[in-house]
């Protein structure tokens, strides 16, 4: 259930404020009546409303002039004129001045509930329309997760199927391994899609500002609540909550929680009155949550109701196939972004990127990329582009254990590169003869990268 | 004993006040209850509109509330507005205790049609449920077929159904139980 629309009617008469007051609230709204148009102004200037209704004929300022100075403070507020007096001559004045519309009192029942219903649905429309572009212009598909990697394929499997469910799916995977892009996935893929994907770290906030931020506040709940907010659940009803970093929430913070998911509902801080929500859960963490679970820092029954479905990313260091498909999908990317037209990644830049172990995963990644697409001289990024680190890896960490039969297949392979796949200069350089190489090349099942 | 009590005001039939009864029974976990008639409220009759002034009525009825009643059901025959509207086919305290339908444009007569029982027992126990809705704090429900749905014309009451929606149904159990435990 959406917080009610805010209502604020303006008329100089009592029992019609009253009325309609009255009314407003047993429709669903609430509703602040003033009986002049300078009082109305004080109010548009310090609280959010939704519709304004005011009355034509009011001593002092009346309705056209008050309806003139609201759209000065807020253009976008519709303001519907209400009047006994009942001219063509006013009605099209109102309207001129920018009246959403224009009702005779006493009005027929359905007048008045059906132009409010149509604004306010219209507001509504216009609120998702604006979170959905954003999203949009993010380009988060499923598709656009790149991984050829087996280990990958099972992640887009599941997605697939646990999309359609409302079951709540913890994403487990070291920092930078794009867990936010998983969820954006599986919201992007659900019966959710058309409403709002909302993403809070739990580490991003201090932890009294974690609560007002999911929750929301009323009013006064504490110093510097000057107005109503409505929490990140209330803005992601329909769709779904992204909870990244949920092992750094603290003990209370987990309760509170708790009882949210448990009863679908919320309270603001400092406020009396429930709101339901309807929200899918996804969460995140790079912590062993298990363990946290074991040391009393992570409360169990909440680690149940995130774990429904749990998705681990693999770190890149363990999915290597991987990195030249990345490194290519970024070179696309910062191309476009920086006005470049790199035409390519050398072999050599390949091989240290295949090389090095990602501590910051894919984002380490896409950042070296975009830094080397920003840096070069040449069309296509060599190894001096990449940063020091990653150039200077197979000298400090040469030391990494590996196969004799790995180490010879990438040697095959780079020496391929290097002379543009000539098998017989790649022989010569090897010391193998051509049928050698043909037969490494057969085993090893390379190909131009 | 805590009872809902009905006080007809003017000539009420009582077939209607007795259907009004047997149907609260049954939503109702109260006794039912229908007090000695009132005469006509004349008293908040406006002679500009030619109607009679809902809210009026509604502070005359609150005063004959006893301290069993939970809630009170004034029945008129009489046409009933509010300062806003045209008319209204009746009108509520939002979670207060007093509550008013009018016969009057419930009557197929009104509309140029035979009179029809049936019909008019349909309606009066839909709009009786609705202002008791309010009573109980439920504002109007954007579902059709919910006996909260606001009826903007005759045809809107003719088309909801005379119980809750699930969601109604829900908010008004939950209140009951909070008016219980007050």
């Amino acid at each position: 259930m959406k917080p009610p629309a805010r209502i604020l009617i303006v008329d100089d008469e009592a029992i019609m404020r009253d009325s309609l007051n009255d009314w407003l609230m047993e429709d669903g709204y609430e509703a602040v009546a003033v009986e002049d148009g300078q009082k109305a102004i004080e109010i548009v200037r310090s609280q959010p409303f939704n519709v304004v209704l005011c009355d034509l004929k009011m001593p002092g300022m009346d309705g056209i002039e008050t309806m003139r100075k609201i759209k000065e403070i807020n253009k976008d507020l519709p303001v519907i004129i209400i009047t006994a007096y009942a001219t063509v001559n006013t009605a099209v004045e109102s309207m001129k001045q920018g009246a959403y519309d224009y009702i005779v009192k006493p009005f027929d029942p359905e007048e008045v509930s059906h132009v409010i219903r149509k604004i306010i649905s219209h507001q509504q429309l216009l609120q998702e329309n604006i979170l959905l572009r954003q999203e949009l212009k993010k380009v988060y598909q499923f598709r656009d997760i790149v991984g050829k990697n087996y280990k990958m394929q099972e992640i887009f499997e599941l997605i697939r199927t646990v999309a359609d469910s409302d079951a709540s799916v913890l994403i487990l995977g070291e920092s930078g391994t794009g867990k936010e892009l998983i969820a954006r996935a599986i919201h992007y893929s659900s019966r959710r899609a058309e409403k709002p994907f909302v993403s809070v770290s739990c580490s991003a906030l201090p932890e009294t500002l974690l609560e007002s931020e999911l929750f929301g506040y009323e009013k006064g709940a504490f110093t510097g609540a000057v107005r109503d907010k409505p929490g990140r659940f209330e803005e992601a009803n329909g769709g779904t909550l992204f909870l990244d970093e949920i092992g750094e929430m603290k003990p209370e913070t987990q309760l509170h929680l708790l009882r949210v998911l448990q009863e679908r509902e919320i309270r603001r801080l400092g406020g009396t009155g429930v709101i339901k929500v309807d929200v899918r859960i996804i969460s995140a963490t790079n912590k062993d949550l298990e363990r946290a679970v074991k040391e009393g820092s992570f409360r169990e029954d909440l680690y149940y109701r995130f774990n429904v479905v749990t998705i681990q990313i693999p770190p890149l260091r363990e999915r290597e196939d991987d990195i030249p498909l990345l490194a290519e999908r970024f070179l696309m990317k910062y191309n476009v972004k920086n006005n470049k037209n790199l035409e390519g990644i050398s072999p050599k830049a390949i091989a240290l990127l295949m090389q090095y172990d990602w501590p910051g995963n894919v984002r380490e990644l896409e950042n070296a990329i975009e830094r080397a697409v920003v840096i070069t001289k040449h069309n296509i990024i060599q190894p001096e582009d990449l940063p020091a680190n990653i150039q200077s890896f197979q000298e400090s960490k040469g030391i990494k254990p590996r196969k004799l039969k790995e180490v010879e297949k990438e040697h095959i392979q780079h020496t391929l590169e290097e002379n543009k796949w000539n098998i017989s200069k790649t022989s010569k350089v090897l010391g193998i003869d051509r049928s050698t190489l043909y037969k490494k090349i057969r085993q090893y099942g390379l190909s131009p990268s | 004993m805590k009872y809902i009590d009905i006080l007809p005001m003017g000539s009420i039939e009582p077939d209607i006040l007795d259907l009004i009864s047997r149907h609260l029974a049954k939503l109702f976990p109260y006794g039912l209850r229908t007090l000695k008639p009132l005469k006509e409220p004349i008293y908040a009759f406006n002679f500009i509109r030619n109607q009679y002034f809902s809210s009026k009525i509604l502070s005359e009825i609150v005063n004959h509330a006893s301290l069993e009643t939970v809630k009170i059901l004034g029945v008129v025959d009489v046409d009933l507005y509010i300062p806003i509207f045209c008319f209204v086919f009746g009108e509520a305290q939002l979670r207060g205790k007093a509550a008013v339908i009018s016969l009057y444009r419930l009557r197929p007569e009104f509309y140029g049609l035979k009179p029809n029982r049936k019909l008019i027992y349909d309606r009066v126990v839909k709009e009786s449920i609705h202002e008791l809705g309010h009573n109980f704090g439920l504002t109007h429900c954007l579902d059709e077929n919910c006996v909260m749905y606001f009826s903007h014309s005759i045809w809107h009451t003719d088309v909801k159904k005379s119980c809750f929606c699930g969601e109604c149904r829900r908010i008004i159990n939950h209140r009951i139980v909070l008016q219980e435990e007050a």
